[in-house]
This record gives structure tokens, C-alpha cells and sequence, in this order.
């Protein structure tokens, strides 16, 4: 059997490094389609304000690309380092959209970026923004085609199960592309994204306007970044919503671990909006619920049903019974020497195979698995509720806080009374770290959620490990811890420097830190 | 569609030319690297180096990402067996990759002798760690790799870090960061001046002698020291993925049988010597010519060991007949297909597009035009 701590582990160091990569990649996004639209400013009105703005900008975005790169490399390679028997398992699907990303996505961000910095004096203005049009293009399609990616873990269509060769095979190229999940969960992000780099431009400009500094080129950014992240806030809690529904289609035991439901209520089911989650007892305490809104916000009927926790155990416990006959079949069809009837009910029970690997958690030997082993797998297929009920709760909160704080900046800034509400730009001061905190736990919420799963209802997590000695995966995790602090600390000092030194670090002698004129 | 077998070939192409593509695009950024604390002696020259890759060694290194995708769509049990077999060498790989991202970015952006110092021994350590360890993982790969799978493909691993620095090995790692300081001198002759440019000419001419003198030994010990790999009896191309189908044998100098069937083969290491001799011709004369030349040692020498392996691609030297072999570690017929499409339309495209931004920065690089742009470049 393969060892708890050794998936546990391996588990650690992924969430750790994916969690850092999504620390850059949200400003990446978000900061890439605002220099879009400040140098489109440039070159339509010819205004130097707008170039030294897409070039102030671009030299904060330059040093977080710089630590995107250096943790995407590590995503990259972690599938075969880490998850072996996954990328065997389901290399066959899961590597196509990773490899399109690389052709159409990664050699355009990373060819065209070294121009963007280094091509304002080799190419005209209209090149130039191409230029930078082509960057934040290839980032949107890198997140489009690692989301397909994603988004078949989470709902994994197109695909069958092979056992000649022991792992899924893709059925059909556009369906997997069509993947509604992987669309829906594309537009959430990126919006999360937009909405990240908004909220840093507008937090940075409100400082300069704090310390009136810069006061014309802070103005300008401060609009900008209102304007595109009102759109973007509103979009990001839309799309929030549209997830939510696409959860409880598709699964449903992360829905029923989000809500904290937990025996299937009589529709439309109530919602919870807190109370004391207990795990062990599986009960909330002190619940505060708002009637019937669960069950529209999930189903958006009056009649549509949440299943509970106790109802999806057992209907699993099922599942898993169902899935150990194909189980036993498994040589058989592997060795061709099936009779017709096996092949049949091999094939009526494939669908539930993944639910039989679960119980190789308990035995190497599924097959002759004791009732109570069945029985701890049964639990095991509803992820903890505590952690996701709270995590889905504060990017919730955080989404609507956001809405606010954005539209009240759009309306304030076309009054012009923006500028004198020293608490209002205070306040957009310590929103920068919001967006980065929701970005981080609505990955929490989709990935945690999808325990104990791999490849939902296909791949077991604990199965999808590679066979490494638990040491050495420690040893490469607290590499990781170290390594990534060092550059982490190296960013954030370049980071906070250049922010404080604004558009002064350009050396146009037109700044605050130059004495040049106090604005352009 | 085609049929099995022959998307099977295609991809071994398209996989061999990616990887090919890394190693001469992405090469030379590797052996600027490395040649940087010898070519460079004060920061304004560091400066002029790193700049003449900068803004395009991102793009390069993209090659590699591709790679490593592509393998894991084309081949997921090589990708699996390998990555995971050779842990530590590849987290190593890893670890001095992450420091050229930061390395270039920030190294410039702050004016202290001791920060620069550092990203200084970062880049030479992010230009000739990869060169080196790639080289060993190919040497590893030629003596075959000691891994078997279970029934239910599950792949383990026997050896450990210190099995992977044998001597052989070690020499395939000194090859590949000859080569390809080679080939990072030859760029530097085209996109410098003055004494940079001299320092880089003498750096080729130094790393052009050892390539040679190098991949001449590698070849006599693999005619005459290293077990090499042959299937006994035909296997069915056609068949599904599975590494338990066929028998396999090991003997002295079995990775020559290739080029004794097929002689023009020999292509390849003519190529790798070739290439190497000609950049000793064309030096500072030609410094384009010289440069084209060092491009196609490096890929004679890659393609070299690719051609000798066929087609095998990860040996296993514990159970060799569980070897994988681009025949029986592929992806389903669909999947290959579907990405050669992709390849077809994206691989020209990039082509083109890198070929451009190449062209638009073309020219030198000089200490003073750093001096000039002190706050806009690297
Ligand atoms: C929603 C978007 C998104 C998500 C979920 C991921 N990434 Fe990412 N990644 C990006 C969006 C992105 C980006 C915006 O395109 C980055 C960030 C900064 C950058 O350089 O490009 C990037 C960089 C980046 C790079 C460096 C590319 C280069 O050199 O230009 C690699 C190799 C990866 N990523 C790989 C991965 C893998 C294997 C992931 C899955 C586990 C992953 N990323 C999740
Ligand atoms: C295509 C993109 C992604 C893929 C394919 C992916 C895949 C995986 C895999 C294989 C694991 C380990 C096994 C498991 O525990 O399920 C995992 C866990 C995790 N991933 Fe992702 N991931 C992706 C993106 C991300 C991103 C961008 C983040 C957040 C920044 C993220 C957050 C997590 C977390 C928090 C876990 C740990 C869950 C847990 O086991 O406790 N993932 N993901
Ligand atoms: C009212 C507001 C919001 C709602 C209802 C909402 C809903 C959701 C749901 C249901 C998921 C899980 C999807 C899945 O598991 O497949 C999710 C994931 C996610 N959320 Fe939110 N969210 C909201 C606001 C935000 C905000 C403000 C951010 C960041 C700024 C954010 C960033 C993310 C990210 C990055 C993911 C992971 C990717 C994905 O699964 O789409 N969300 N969100």
C-alpha cells in the first residue's frame, strides 16, 4: 500500500507550490490587460502621461512576471515528479491541453515580453502596443488552456477507460474543450485575475495621491483601474455565482461540504450563512440559515434537490460495491481473454471503477475489502466540511466588499471628489491584499473540495502519487519552503522599492523624486 | 488519420526536434551563463551579456516547457517513469532554473556591487547546473535507467542520487556544457564588441576543442564500454501502449547497430564534429557562419544520441524488457493526432514570429549603449 504520509506529503508540496504560482499569475493577468489599455490610450491620444504609465506599470509587472516564470517551471515538471501514476493514468487527455498551452500560449507571452521591454525604441507605437496586446494574449490563453486542464479534473469528460493499456483515453477533442466547467471556471478566474490587477493599480495610485506625489499620473491610473475593475468585481461575483451552480450539477459532494448540508433537506433547501461546523458529529451548531435560499442559488428552482452528507456516503458506499465488479474483471479485459458477458458488465460497471480504487487506501487487495473498509471509503468521498465551509464563505465576503469598494471609487473619481476622502484612499490602500486572499482560497475551495479525488469520481488522490520515499520528498518540500521564501522576500523588497519610487524609476526627469515639473 | 505506427515515428520526430530546438535555442542562453565570471570581467561587461540574451532567453527557454509537455501528451509513461526515477536531478535542474527568471530581471535593478555579485554567481550557476545535469541524464538514459513498473503500471525506481554520477555519465555532462558554451561563445562573437568579442572567440575556440576531443571519447566508450539495448524479434507497432510485450537484450556497443544498418545516420555525429571544426575556421571572420555552424553541432550531437537509441527511449537496466520504447509508450492514436494538428499550425507560427523579434533586436550590444540606457535594460 502506498503510504499515508507519502500522499500526504506530496499533497503538501503541490498545494504549497500551486498557491505561491497563483500569487503571481492573478497580477499577471490583471496587470497585462491593463497596460493594454493604457498604451491603446497612448496611442490613440498621444499623450506621454499614458506611455510612462504603461511603462511604470510594466516595470512592476516585469519583477512579478519574473517569480510567475521561476513557479510555473516548478507546476510544470511537478506532474511527473509527483504525481506519476497520474500523468501515466491521464496523461493521454490531461496532456493535450497542457502541451497546446506551451505552443499557442507560452511562446508568445515569453517571446513577445522581452519586446515589450526592450522594443520601445525599435518599434513605431502601433507595433509596439501590438506588442503588448500579443503578451496579455498569450497569458489569457495560458489560463484558458491550463484551465481546460483543470476543469477535466474536475468534471472529466471525453474520456474512457482503457484496460489493455490501465489508463483514460481521450474520446473526443472538442468536447473537452467545450467542458462548460472548465469555460465557467475560466471566466471566474480570469476575472479574479482583472480584478486583482485592478485593485493593485488602484491601491498604489491612492497611495501617491496620500503623499501627493504624482498627482496627474496617479489620477489617470486611479480611473483606469476603477473603471476596468467595477466591470471585472461585478463579472468576478456573476461568474462566482454560475460556479456555484456548476458545483452542485457536476459535484456534488463538494456542494454538500461547501453548504454544510448535511442530510438532504426538502427542497428548496435552507441556507446556512454561519455556525459552529462540527466535523466529528457532523452537525452545525448555532446555525443561521436563510430559508429556502440554498436550494435556489444551487439548483435556481424551487424543486431542485442538495444532497447531504449522510445521503452521499451511503449512496457511494453503492458506488463502490458497483465499481469492485469491473474491478475484478480488470485482468480479464486487460489479457483480452474475456468472454462477451464479462466484457458487458465490465462495461456497465466501468463508470464506478475510480470508487473501487478508493479502497486502496485500506487494502492492496480491493477485492476481498471487509465491509467496515467499504464503509471508511464511503466516508472518505465527502471532503472535510469545516475548512470549505469557512474558505467559501470569506472569498465570498471578499467579493462583495470588493464590488463596493470599486464602484465607490468609479462614482467618487467621476465626481471628482475621490481625491479628498483621505479615508477612502486609506481604505483602497489595504484592499491590495483582498483579491490575492480570494484568489487563493477559491483555489483552496476547488481543489480541497475535490478530495478525496484526483480526477473526480475516476483517480483517487492518494493512488496518483509517484513511488518516492517519503524523505525525499520532504527534503524537496522544505527546498521549496526555502528557496521560495528567499525569492519571495527578494520580489516583495524590488516590489515595495519601486512602487515607492513611482514613475520617478523611469528617469524621465519628469517626477516627483527628479524635481522635475510635478506633473507631465 | 494515419495509422498507429506512423504517428508513433512522427511524434519520435517531433519530439526529437523540440528537444533538439531546446538545446540550440535555449543553449546558447545556458552557455552565456556559464561562460559569464570568464568572458566578463567588469559589471558594465557582465551587463553587455546579459543583455545580448535577455530579451530573448525567455522565449528559449519555452522550448524546454514544450518539451516536457509534449513528452507528457506523447509519451505519459516516459514522462511519468522519468521524471519521478530521476527526482533529485531534476528538482536540481529545477532549482537553477528558477535563479535566471530573477536573475536577469532583478539583477540590474538595483545599483549595489554585493546584490549584483550574487545574481552574478546566480546566472553562471542557472547556465551550466541545467547544461551539466541534462548531459548526465542523457548519459543515464544510454547506460539505461534502473526502474520497473507493476501490473497496474505503476512505475518504481531502484537507484539512488550518487548511481546517477558514474563515470560515464559524468562525461556525457561534460559534453553537453562544452557544446553548449560553445555555442553561447559563438552567439556573444555575433552580438558583441571589442574585448568581450575577443575573450568569446577565445572561449570558442577552448570549447569547440573540447566538444570534439570529448564527444570523440563518449562515442569510443560507447563502441567499446557501454551496454547497449536490442529487441529480439519484431513487436507490433500497431498495438496498444504497454511496456510487457517484448524481449530485450544487452551487449557491448549494441547502441551502434543503427548506424551500421543505416549508414547515413553517421549524419549525425558528422554533424556534432563537423559543426565544431568549422566554428574553429570561421571565428571572428564570419561570426554568423560561425554561429550556424555551432547550431548544428549541437544538434548533430543531441540527434547523435537520439538515432543510436532508436527506438528506445527510456531503457530500463534493471528489467530491459520493460524498456520503453517509442513504439510502446505512446499516447492512444487520437491524442497523437489531434496534437500533431496542433503542431502543424503552431510550431511555423512560432517559428515566424521568433524569427522576427530576433530580427527587430537585432545588432550589438555595447558597454556604451548600457551606459546610455542605464535604467531601461538589464
Ligand atoms: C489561471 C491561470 C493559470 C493557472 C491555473 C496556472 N498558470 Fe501557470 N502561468 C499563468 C497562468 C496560470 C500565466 C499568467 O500565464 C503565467 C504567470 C506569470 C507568467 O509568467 O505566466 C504562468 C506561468 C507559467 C509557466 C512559465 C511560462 C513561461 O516561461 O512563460 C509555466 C511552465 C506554467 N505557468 C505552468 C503551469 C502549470 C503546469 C499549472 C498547473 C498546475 C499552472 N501553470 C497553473
Ligand atoms: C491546471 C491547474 C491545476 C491542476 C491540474 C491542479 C492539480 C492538482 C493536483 C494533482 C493536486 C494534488 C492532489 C490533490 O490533492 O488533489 C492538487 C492539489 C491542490 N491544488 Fe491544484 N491544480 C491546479 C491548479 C491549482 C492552482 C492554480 C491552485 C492554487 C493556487 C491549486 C491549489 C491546490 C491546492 C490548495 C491543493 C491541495 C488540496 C489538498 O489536497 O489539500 N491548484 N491540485
Ligand atoms: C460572490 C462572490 C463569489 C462566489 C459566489 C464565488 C464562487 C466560487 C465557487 C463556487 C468556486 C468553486 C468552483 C469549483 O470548485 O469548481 C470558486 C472558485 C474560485 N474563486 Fe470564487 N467566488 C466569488 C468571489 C471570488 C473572488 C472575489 C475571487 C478573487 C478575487 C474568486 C476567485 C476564485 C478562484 C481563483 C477560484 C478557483 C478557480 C475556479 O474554480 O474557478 N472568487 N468561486
Amino acid at each position: 500500500m502506498i503510504p499515508d504520509t507519502l500522499v500526504d506529503i506530496s499533497r503538501l508540496q503541490f498545494a504549497f507550490t500551486a498557491l505561491v504560482h497563483f500569487l503571481f499569475v492573478p497580477l499577471t493577468l490583471g496587470l497585462s490587460l491593463l497596460l493594454v489599455v493604457m498604451e491603446s490610450l497612448y496611442v490613440k491620444t498621444g499623450r506621454q502621461i499614458y506611455k510612462d504609465m504603461t511603462r511604470f506599470w510594466g516595470k512592476l509587472f516585469a519583477i512579478n512576471f519574473a517569480m510567475g516564470v521561476v513557479t510555473g517551471l516548478t507546476m510544470e515538471f511537478q506532474f511527473g515528479t509527483n504525481w506519476a501514476y497520474y500523468s501515466h493514468y491521464v496523461g493521454d487527455i490531461f496532456g493535450v491541453p497542457l502541451a497546446i498551452e506551451g505552443m499557442m500560449a507560452f511562446f508568445l507571452e515569453s517571446t513577445f515580453i522581452g519586446l515589450f521591454f526592450f522594443g520601445w525604441d525599435r518599434l513605431s507605437r502601433r507595433k509596439h502596443l501590438m506588442v503588448t496586446v500579443l503578451v496579455a494574449l498569450g497569458s489569457n490563453l495560458s489560463a484558458l488552456w491550463i484551465l481546460i486542464a483543470n476543469g477535466w479534473m474536475q468534471h472529466p469528460v471525453a474520456s474512457f477507460f482503457n484496460p489493455e493499456t490501465m489508463r483514460m483515453e481521450l474520446s473526443a477533442f472538442w468536447p473537452l474543450i467545450l467542458n462548460h466547467v472548465a469555460q465557467i471556471k475560466f471566466l471566474h478566474t480570469l476575472s479574479a485575475g482583472y480584478l486583482t490587477g485592478a485593485v493593485f493599480v488602484l491601491g498604489i495610485s491612492s497611495w501617491y495621491l496620500l503623499k501627493g506625489r504624482d498627482i496627474e499620473f496617479a489620477r489617470r491610473s486611479f480611473v483606469v483601474a476603477a473603471a476596468c475593475g467595477t466591470v471585472v468585481a461585478l463579472g468576478t461575483v456573476m461568474l462566482g455565482d454560475e460556479s456555484g451552480y456548476y458545483v452542485a450539477e457536476h459535484q456534488p459532494s463538494k456542494m454538500a461540504a461547501i453548504e454544510a448540508e448535511w442530510h438532504t433537506e426538502k427542497a428548496p433547501a435552507a441556507f446556512t450563512l454561519v455556525g459552529m461546523i462540527d466535523d466529528e458529529k457532523k452537525q452545525t451548531d448555532y446555525a443561521i440559515k436563510i430559508p429556502y435560499a440554498l436550494g435556489l442559488i444551487a439548483t435556481r428552482s424551487t424543486d431542485g434537490v442538495v444532497p447531504g452528507v449522510h445521503n452521499l456516503v451511503a449512496e457511494n458506499a453503492q458506488r463502490i460495491r458497483d465499481g469492485l465488479i469491473a474491478y475484478a474483471l480488470l485482468p480479464a479485459m486487460r489479457d483480452r481473454t474475456a468472454t462477451d458477458i464479462e466484457r458487458a458488465r465490465f462495461e456497465a460497471h466501468v463508470d464506478n471503477l475510480g470508487y473501487a480504487l478508493l479502497l486502496k487506501k485500506y487494502t492492496d487487495d480491493p477485492q476481498h475489502a471487509s465491509d467496515s473498509m467499504i464503509a471508511h471509503a464511503a466516508e472518505d468521498t465527502v471532503p472535510k466540511v469545516a475548512p470549505l465551509f469557512w474558505t467559501f464563505r470569506v472569498m465570498v465576503l471578499i467579493g462583495f466588499l470588493l464590488v463596493l469598494l470599486l464602484m465607490y471609487a468609479l462614482v467618487t473619481a467621476r465626481r471628482g471628489s475621490a481625491w479628498n476622502k483621505r479615508w477612502f484612499l486609506r481604505l483602497a490602500v489595504w484592499a491590495i491584499p483582498l483579491p490575492f486572499i480570494g484568489v487563493e482560497l477559491g483555489w483552496f475551495v476547488a481543489e480541497y473540495g475535490r478530495q478525496p479525488w484526483a480526477i473526480y469520481e475516476v483517480l483517487p488522490t492518494g493512488l496518483a502519487v509517484s513511488s518516492l520515499h517519503v524523505g525525499d520528498v520532504q527534503a524537496s518540500l522544505t527546498a521549496f519552503v526555502l528557496m521560495y521564501a528567499a525569492l519571495f522576500a527578494v520580489e516583495l523588497f524590488l516590489m515595495f522599492k519601486y512602487a515607492r519610487l513611482g514613475p520617478s524609476a523611469l528617469h524621465t526627469g519628469r517626477y516627483h523624486f527628479e524635481g522635475g515639473r510635478r506633473d507631465a | 488519420m494515419p495509422d498507429y505506427e506512423t504517428l508513433r515515428l512522427i511524434w519520435w520526430i517531433l519530439i526529437a526536434v523540440l528537444l533538439v530546438g531546446y538545446a540550440v535555442m535555449d543553449g546558447f542562453d545556458l552557455g552565456v551563463g556559464t561562460l559569464l565570471p570568464f568572458v566578463a570581467r567588469t559589471d558594465a561587461e557582465r551587463r553587455v551579456l546579459i543583455n545580448a540574451i535577455g530579451p530573448t532567453w525567455d522565449g528559449n527557454q519555452v522550448w524546454l516547457i514544450l518539451g516536457a509537455g509534449a513528452v507528457f501528451a506523447a509519451w505519459p509513461a516516459v514522462y511519468a517513469a522519468a521524471f519521478s526515477g530521476m527526482y533529485a536531478a531534476l528538482l536540481l535542474v529545477l532549482f537553477a532554473l528558477f535563479l535566471r527568471p530573477v536573475g536577469f530581471d532583478y539583477r540590474s535593478k538595483i545599483d549595489h556591487p554585493l546584490w549584483r555579485r550574487i545574481w552574478d554567481y546566480a546566472l553562471f550557476l542557472g547556465g551550466i547546473v541545467p547544461a551539466l545535469v541534462m548531459g548526465i541524464a542523457f548519459g543515464n538514459f544510454l547506460q539505461g535507467v534502473p526502474f520497473h513498473f507493476d501490473e497496474t503500471l505503476r512505475s518504481f525506481y531502484e537507484g539512488g542520487l550518487m548511481d546517477l554520477l558514474n563515470p560515464f555519465a559524468l562525461l556525457a555532462g561534460l559534453v553537453s556544457v562544452a557544446m553548449l558554451s560553445m555555442h553561447g561563445a559563438n552567439f556573444l562573437l555575433v552580438k558583441t564588441e571589442g574585448v568581450v568579442q575577443q575573450r568569446a572567440l577565445r572561449a570558442s575556440r577552448i570549447s569547440a576543442v573540447l566538444t570534439i576531443v570529448l564527444f570523440v571519447c563518449a562515442g569510443a566508450w560507447i563502441i567499446n564500454g557501454i551496454e547497449g539495448f536490442r529487441l529480439l524479434g519484431s513487436i507490433d507497432m500497431q498495438a496498444a501502449s504497454s511496456p510487457f510485450g517484448k524481449t530485450v537484450v544487452r551487449e557491448v556497443g549494441g547502441w551502434m547497430h543503427n548506424f551500421y544498418e543505416h549508414p547515413w545516420m553517421w549524419a549525425a555525429p558528422a554533424a556534432g564534429i563537423g559543426g565544431s571544426l568549422l566554428v574553429l575556421l570561421f571565428g571572428m571572420r564570419r561570426p554568423g557562419m560561425s554561429w550556424i555552424a555551432s547550431a548544428f553541432a549541437v544538434a548533430g550531437i543531441a540527434t547523435t544520441a537520439g538515432l543510436a537509441m532508436f527506438p528506445f527511449v527510456l531503457p530500463s537496466s534493471t528489467h530491459p524488457s520493460q524498456s520503453l520504447l517509442m513504439w510502446d509508450a505512446t499516447s492512444s492514436p487520437l491524442t497523437l493526432w489531434l496534437m500533431l494538428l496542433a503542431a502543424i499550425i503552431f510550431i511555423p507560427l512560432i517559428l515566424m514570429y521568433t524569427a522576427w523579434v530576433f530580427r527587430v533586436l537585432r545588432g550589438k550590444v555595447t558597454v556604451e549603449q548600457i551606459q546610455q540606457n542605464d535604467h531601461a535594460v538589464y
